[in-house]
């Protein structure tokens, strides 16, 4: 084994630095949920690891033009325990709160979640419906992307050498609006999503849908965005045959894989299914219900 | 290399040296002898491994021995009062919750932690909470009920 050097750098500059003089394969570290299970089994064996964890902008949720800034390291229990989040985004919220246990989720990040890439993420669908954008630094300096532009398919992204995802963005919530993440899994806890479908949708005033995203996890090589489905609910009041739509778009969309988690056949049926269901409770939310 | 870190634990600083490769669990059990943490799948699943790090429950697996420099870390050592048993290991005692042990240490840190933030949970919040921590012995049925009683008797403290 070469030696294996640490570093905690306190700016997203001398993190960028680090990764961009590095010798072979370096890693950044925020809550290791991945990355050290990866080291461990042998997958993975970097010559440098950059923990970001001390880097203050990169842990910390702020508000920001009506919106919020979530720290790309910050770990999920405490996205879970911000009220105000929470209230604003309980889509993403309850996708946060299933990744793993509590103890996970007591290091594991959003930031982590995206890059490391699997198609089966929970949080990225629901990040993906909000229309949250990430913002990345790197020895160019910094850019701003969409959540949906990140990853490229299973383990592998669209970040250049050196780039960090510093934040993501999630922009003022318009009244009436609302979203939820749900996921189908053989058991309610500690367990990896079959199928994930993510909804954000926002009403007018007399409840007609003016505005949809819907994001479906785990039924293709990466997380995914269906404006078909989306399309079902623009104009409508969400009603039965809008959602019905929506369901056969999802199921359309969707191109799964056989595995031992679920069959291709029962991943595309099951698309539909989350998806009306996620977008019946983001409705009732939009409609200011609490559930 | 070898890193020089200063933390604590328990309460009281401690200093140690460690590679990079070394979890925190690796740290606590192997260079400081603090055995009661346990090792079981080594990959974050189990909870056996819980400890607090400046109060938030995580998997001493799951975190390098060199990120707790300058944290302060709870493991089940320090769970013990002077001569008392924390009300946890007592109602886990009484209400035999432990079969061979080696989920134990995992469980009280976990259940402690969870006290902590809902001082009166429903039974079901208790199984949800504690869903991180395996056991493969008592069908979780008696450690749910140890943590119930538990949660009762600390409300009236």
């Amino acid at each position: 084994m070469s030696e294996l050097r640490y570093e905690a750098p306190r700016t997203l500059e001398a993190a960028v630095a680090l990764l961009v003089a590095a010798q072979g394969v370096a890693k950044v570290l925020a809550g290791g949920s991945d990355l050290l299970v990866q080291m461990k089994s042998g997958r993975l064996d970097p010559a440098l690891i950059v923990d970001i964890k001390g880097i203050p902008e990169m842990t910390a949720i702020t508000t920001e033009n009506g919106g919020f800034r979530v720290g790309a390291a910050m770990p999920c229990m405490e996205i879970i325990e911000h009220a105000a989040f929470a209230k604003t985004w309980p889509g993403v919220t309850e996708a946060v709160a299933l990744i793993g246990s509590v103890q996970v989720k007591g290091r594991a990040s959003i930031g982590g979640n995206l890059c490391n890439g699997s198609p089966a993420a929970d949080s990225v669908p629901a990040l993906i419906a909000a229309g949250a954008t990430v913002r990345i630094v790197g020895p160019a300096g910094t850019r701003e992307a969409r959540v949906e532009d990140i990853v490229t398919g299973p383990g592998r992204t669209s970040l250049a050498k050196g780039e960090i995802v510093s934040s993501f963005f999630f922009a003022e919530r318009p009244s009436h609006a609302g979203d939820a993440y749900l996921r189908f899994t053989p058991r309610t806890e500690m367990d990896i999503a079959v199928v994930g479908a993510g909804v954000n949708l926002t009403l007018d005033d007399s409840g007609v849908c003016t505005d949809a995203h819907v994001c479906l996890g785990a039924v293709a090589e990466r997380a995914l965005l269906v404006p078909d489905a989306a399309a079902a609910l623009l104009g409508s009041k969400v009603d039965d045959v809008a959602l019905a739509l929506l369901a056969a778009a999802a199921s359309a969309a969707a191109t799964p894989i056989d595995d031992k988690r679920g069959t291709r056949e029962f991943r595309i049926k099951v698309a539909g299914v989350m998806a009306r269901r996620a977008a019946a409770v983001a409705l009732a939310r939009a409609k200011g219900k609490q559930s | 290399m070898k890193h020089h870190v200063t933390t604590s634990i328990n309460g009281s600083p401690v200093e140690f040296l460690c590679e990079t490769q070394q979890t925190l669990l690796d740290v606590l059990r192997d260079e400081l002898q603090l055995t009661g943490t346990k090792e079981g799948c080594g990959s974050g699943d189990c909870g056996a491994c819980s400890v607090t790090v400046n109060g938030r429950l995580v998997c001493a697996c799951l975190m390098l021995g060199v990120e707790a420099e300058g944290k302060s870390i709870e493991t089940i050592e320090g769970m013990v009062m002077g001569d008392h048993l924390h009300v946890l290991q007592q109602k886990f005692l009484e209400h035999a919750a432990l079969q061979c042990g080696i989920c134990t240490p995992g469980m009280l840190i976990a259940a402690k932690s969870l006290l902590e933030r809902n001082p009166e949970p429903t039974e079901e919040q208790v199984r949800f909470g504690l869903a991180g921590n395996l056991c493969r012995c008592t069908g979780y049925q008696k450690i749910v009920e140890a943590v119930l009683a538990a949660a009762v008797e600390m409300r009236r403290a």
